[in-house]
C-alpha cells in the first residue's frame, strides 16, 4: 500500500524524522485557514496525489497569505495529475533550501534483503540520476537482521560523500527513517528532497511510503491509510467480501483458483481474444482453494455487476478441492444468486480439470445450467469465452 | 534420485495439531511421506491419529523431534504471525530443510529468517506463501495433490501453485522426478536458480520445465544461469502478459513496476538462453513432451 505524502509525513513525524509543519486541506477555505495557522510568511500548497512529477504538472505552488493559498489549492484541487484526480492539498510551512539531498531504504528482492540508497544530488527523478550519472548515487546493502545501526550509517554516509558539517545530522535522520522502514513493516522509505536548510538543519521535505498488507495484523491503525475513495467500487465491494479481485477493463470475466493459474488465464483469454474482435478479461479474481459455493456466489455476483462483462470463465484445476465440490459450488452458487434476485443471463464458460474431473463435469451437465457451457481444456474454454464475449457485444 | 526429498525424508510437521496442519498431514502420510512427529509445546508427549492406524508423535520443539526422530525435513503450517518463530525454532535446531506453506507472512519477517537461514549455514528454506514439493511416488511435503501426476523424468520448478499442477497434471502420462513450488513472496528462501542447479545435478531429471510469473527479476536471473550452466533441456512458461502494471495480482510479489519483470521481458531472456517457452500452460506442456519424446 502506497502512502499519500502527508501520510508518509505524520509517520516521519511520528517517529522523530524533522519534518516541517503541515496541515492538510479538502476545500480553498480549508487551505486559506491552514495557511493562517503556519509560521512563516510563505506557504507551500502540494497536490496529494501518488505520482511523481507533481511540480512540473502545477501540483506544487507558493503562497505569501491565505488568501494566495486559497487561489493556489483551488487550482490544484481542479488538476488531474498522471490520471489521477487531486482531491486533497496539503499545506506546508516554506522551506529555505541550502541543498537537496536524496535518501531511500527498500525492500531488494533480487538481494532478499534491504537496500539504502543516498545521493548529495536530491531533488530531481531518482531514476534519472541513476541512470545518468550513477556514481553520484550509493548503493550500499542492509542487512536484514543487524539493519542501519550507527556504523551503518557512517557507512552509507560516508558512501554518498556528504560533507563532514551534516554526516551526524543525516546519520541520525537515516537511524530515525531506518525504524519508520523496520516499525512500520514499510516496503519503500524514500525522502526526496532530504534538505539542508539555510540555517543548517536537515528535514525531510518529501516523502514517500509503501507499507506490508501482509504485516497488517500487527499495525491495527494502518488500515486508516487505505484510500477508500480512490479505489474502484467493484474492488471495495470485492474486499468487503475478502475476494482477491482486480477490475481490468475487458469484457470477458474471469473466476479461477490460484494467483498463477488465474494470470494465466488472463493471458491465454487475450490470446483466444485476437481471433474474436479483441476480446479482453475483465477482471482478476482468485477464489482459493476452498471454491466453496458461497465464494463462487460472491464472486460471480461481483463479476456480473461490472456491465462490460459479456461472458464469464470459470476456470478451476481441482487439486486437494476436487472438481465435484467445485462443480457443486457453481451449482448452488446459481440458486443462491437467483434467491438473491441476480439471477445468472450471461454465458458462462466452464473448464474443470484435475482431480475427480470426470464427476464435477458430470454434477454440471445433469444440472443443466441455462447458459452453462463446459469445455475441457483451458485453450478451447478460454477460445469460447472471448467467442461469447465478441456476440454479447 | 530426485532434489531435495527422497523416500529416506523424515518430516517433521510444525502445526500438526491445528486443523490445515493435520489435513495435509494426512494427505502426505497417503502419498507415501514418512510422517515421524509434530511439534506443539503445549501438546509436547500427546500423539495426533490418522487413519490407517497412523500414530504421529508431538513433541515441546524442534530440536527434540530431530534428536528423537533423526527427522531431516520440517514443514511449517502455522497462522503467518507465528511463521517467524517457528522458522527460527527449525533454523536454530538445525534442520537440513524447512519448507514454509503459510501464505501472508510479512515480508519483514521473511527477510530476516532468511537472513537467519543464510547465516546458519545448514538449513535451506523453501516457501513461504508456497505449495511445497513433491517426489513422486517417494515423498510429498506440502500440499501439492500426489494424485495428479506420477514417477518420471522431468523436473519443475514453479511460483506458482496451480500453475504446478496444471502442468504436472498435463504430463502425467511422462512424470516428474521432483516437482518444486518456491512460492510467488517478493522474498522467498529457494529460487528457480537453486532448483535449477539441483535438477541440472541429479541424474534422474532429464528434462526441467520453469515456471515464472511477472515480478522482480528471478527469471532473468535464471535464464542467465541456465545459458551458463544448464545442460539439460528447458521449457518455459511466464503467467502475466495481461497484468496491468502497479497492481497486485495474489502473489505479494507478482507485481510490474516499471519496465523490468514484464512477462515479456522474461520470456525474452528466457528464450535468449535457448529456453523453448510456451504461450499458454498446454503449449508448454507440449514443447515438453516433443523434447521427452526426442531423448
Amino acid at each position: 500500500m502506497d502512502l499519500y505524502e502527508y501520510q508518509a509525513r505524520d509517520l516521519f513525524a511520528a517517529h522523530g524524522v524533522p519534518v516541517l509543519d503541515a496541515v492538510v486541506a479538502d476545500t480553498p477555505e480549508q487551505a486559506a485557514e491552514a495557511a493562517s495557522k503556519l509560521e512563516g510568511s510563505v506557504v507551500v500548497v502540494k497536490a496529494q496525489v501518488k505520482a511523481g512529477g507533481r511540480g512540473k504538472a502545477g501540483g506544487v505552488k507558493l503562497a505569501k497569505s491565505p488568501e494566495e493559498a486559497a487561489e493556489r489549492a483551488k487550482d490544484i484541487l481542479a488538476l488531474t495529475i498522471k490520471d489521477l484526480p487531486v482531491r486533497r492539498v496539503m499545506v506546508t510551512q516554506g522551506a529555505d533550501i541550502a541543498e537537496e539531498y536524496y535518501f531511500s531504504v527498500l525492500l531488494d528482492r533480487a538481494n532478499r534483503t534491504y537496500l539504502a540508497m543516498a545521493s548529495r544530488e536530491g531533488g530531481m527523478e531518482i531514476e534519472e540520476l541513476a541512470v545518468e550519472r550513477p556514481e553520484a548515487l550509493a548503493r550500499i546493502p542492509v542487512d536484514a537482521i543487524t539493519g542501519i545501526d550507527a556504523a551503518k550509517a557512517q557507512e552509507i554516509v560516508d558512501a554518498a560523500g556528504f560533507a563532514e558539517d551534516v554526516k551526524p545530522q543525516i546519520i541520525e535522520v537515516i537511524q530515525k527513517l531506518w525504524t519508520v522502514f523496520k516499525s512500520e513493516d514499510a516496503t519503500l522509505v524514500e525522502v526526496n528532497p532530504l534538505i539542508k536548510s539555510g540555517d543548517g538543519k536537515i528535514i525531510a521535505l518529501d516523502g514517500k511510503v509503501s507499507l506490508d498488507e501482509n504485516a497488517g495484523f500487527r499495525h491495527p491503525g494502518h488500515e486508516e491509510l487505505a484510500d477508500k475513495a480512490a479505489a474502484d467500487p467493484l474492488e471495495a465491494k470485492a474486499k468487503e467480501k475478502n475476494l482477491n479481485y482486480v477490475k481490468l477493463d475487458g469484457n470477458v470475466g474471469i473466476i479461477g483458483n490460484g494467483a498463477g493459474l488465474v494470470m494465466s488465464t488472463l493471458d491465454v483469454v487475450a490470446y483466444a481474444g485476437e481471433n474474436f474482435g479483441g476480446s479482453k478479461p475483465a477482471n482478476f479474481l482468485d477464489i482459493g482453494g476452498g471454491a466453496s459455493a458461497e465464494v463462487m456466489a460472491n464472486g460471480l455476483e461481483i463479476i456480473l455487476s461490472d456491465p462490460q462483462v459479456k461472458s464469464v470463465f470459470v476456470n478451476v484445476f481441482g487439486g486437494i478441492t476436487a472438481c465435484d465440490a467445485v462443480a457443486n459450488g457453481i451449482v448452488q452458487a446459481f440458486a443462491l444468486l437467483e434467491s438473491r434476485g441476480e439471477a445468472v443471463t450471461r454465458p458462462l464458460v466452464v473448464r474443470l480439470d484435475g482431480n475427480n474431473a470426470e464427476l464435477g463435469r458430470k454434477i454440471l451437465t445433469d444440472a443443466k445450467l441455462a447458459g452453462l457451457e463446459q469445455v475441457d481444456t483451458m485453450d478451447g474454454a478460454a477460445s469460447r469465452a472471448a467467442e461469447l464475449a465478441a456476440k454479447g457485444a | 534420485m530426485a532434489i531435495f526429498i527422497d523416500e529416506n525424508s523424515k518430516v517433521i510437521v510444525q502445526g500438526l495439531t491445528g486443523s490445515e496442519g493435520k489435513k495435509h498431514a494426512q494427505l502426505m502420510l497417503k502419498s507415501g511421506t514418512q510422517i515421524v512427529g509434530g511439534v506443539n509445546p503445549r501438546k509436547a508427549g500427546t500423539t495426533v491419529e490418522f487413519e490407517g492406524g497412523v500414530s504421529v508423535p508431538v513433541f515441546g520443539s524442534v530440536a527434540e523431534a530431530i534428536k528423537e526422530t533423526g527427522a531431516d525435513v520440517s514443514v511449517i503450517f502455522v497462522p503467518a504471525a507465528f511463521t517467524k518463530a517457528a522458522a527460527y525454532e527449525a533454523i536454530d535446531a538445525g534442520i537440513p530443510l524447512a519448507v514454509v506453506i503459510t501464505e501472508g507472512v510479512p515480508v519483514h519477517d521473511t527477510a530476516d529468517f532468511y537472513q537467519h537461514a543464510v547465516n546458519s549455514g545448514t538449513t535451506r528454506l523453501i516457501g513461504p506463501n508456497c505449495p511445497g514439493l513433491i517426489s513422486p511416488g517417494k515423498s510429498n511435503v506440502g500440499i501439492i495433490p500426489a494424485s495428479i501426476t506420477g514417477a518420471g523424468p522431468i523436473g519443475l520448478v514453479s511460483k506458482s501453485g496451480t500453475l504446478t499442477y496444471q502442468m504436472m497434471y498435463e504430463l502425467r502420462d511422462i512424470g516428474f522426478s521432483s516437482g518444486v513450488g518456491i512460492g510467488g513472496d517478493p522474498v522467498i528462501g529457494t529460487t528457480h536458480i537453486d532448483a535449477l542447479a539441483a535438477f541440472e545435478a541429479d541424474p534422474d531429471t532429464k528434462a526441467i520445465v520453469m515456471i515464472g510469473e511477472i515480478g522482480g527479476d528471478a527469471e532473468e536471473r535464471a535464464a542467465a544461469y541456465i545459458k551458463e550452466h544448464v545442460t539439460k533441456p528447458v521449457v518455459g512458461y511466464v503467467a502475466g502478459f495481461t497484468a496491468p502494471e502497479g497492481k497486485t495480482m495474489g502473489h505479494a510479489g507478482a507485481i510490474v513496476s516499471g519496465s523490468s519483470g514484464t512477462a515479456q521481458a522474461k520470456k525474452e531472456a528466457l528464450e535468449a538462453a535457448g529456453v523453448k517457452v510456451g504461450k499458454t500452460p498446454s503449449e508448454t506442456a507440449q514443447l515438453m513432451r516433443e523434447i521427452v519424446s526426442a531423448l
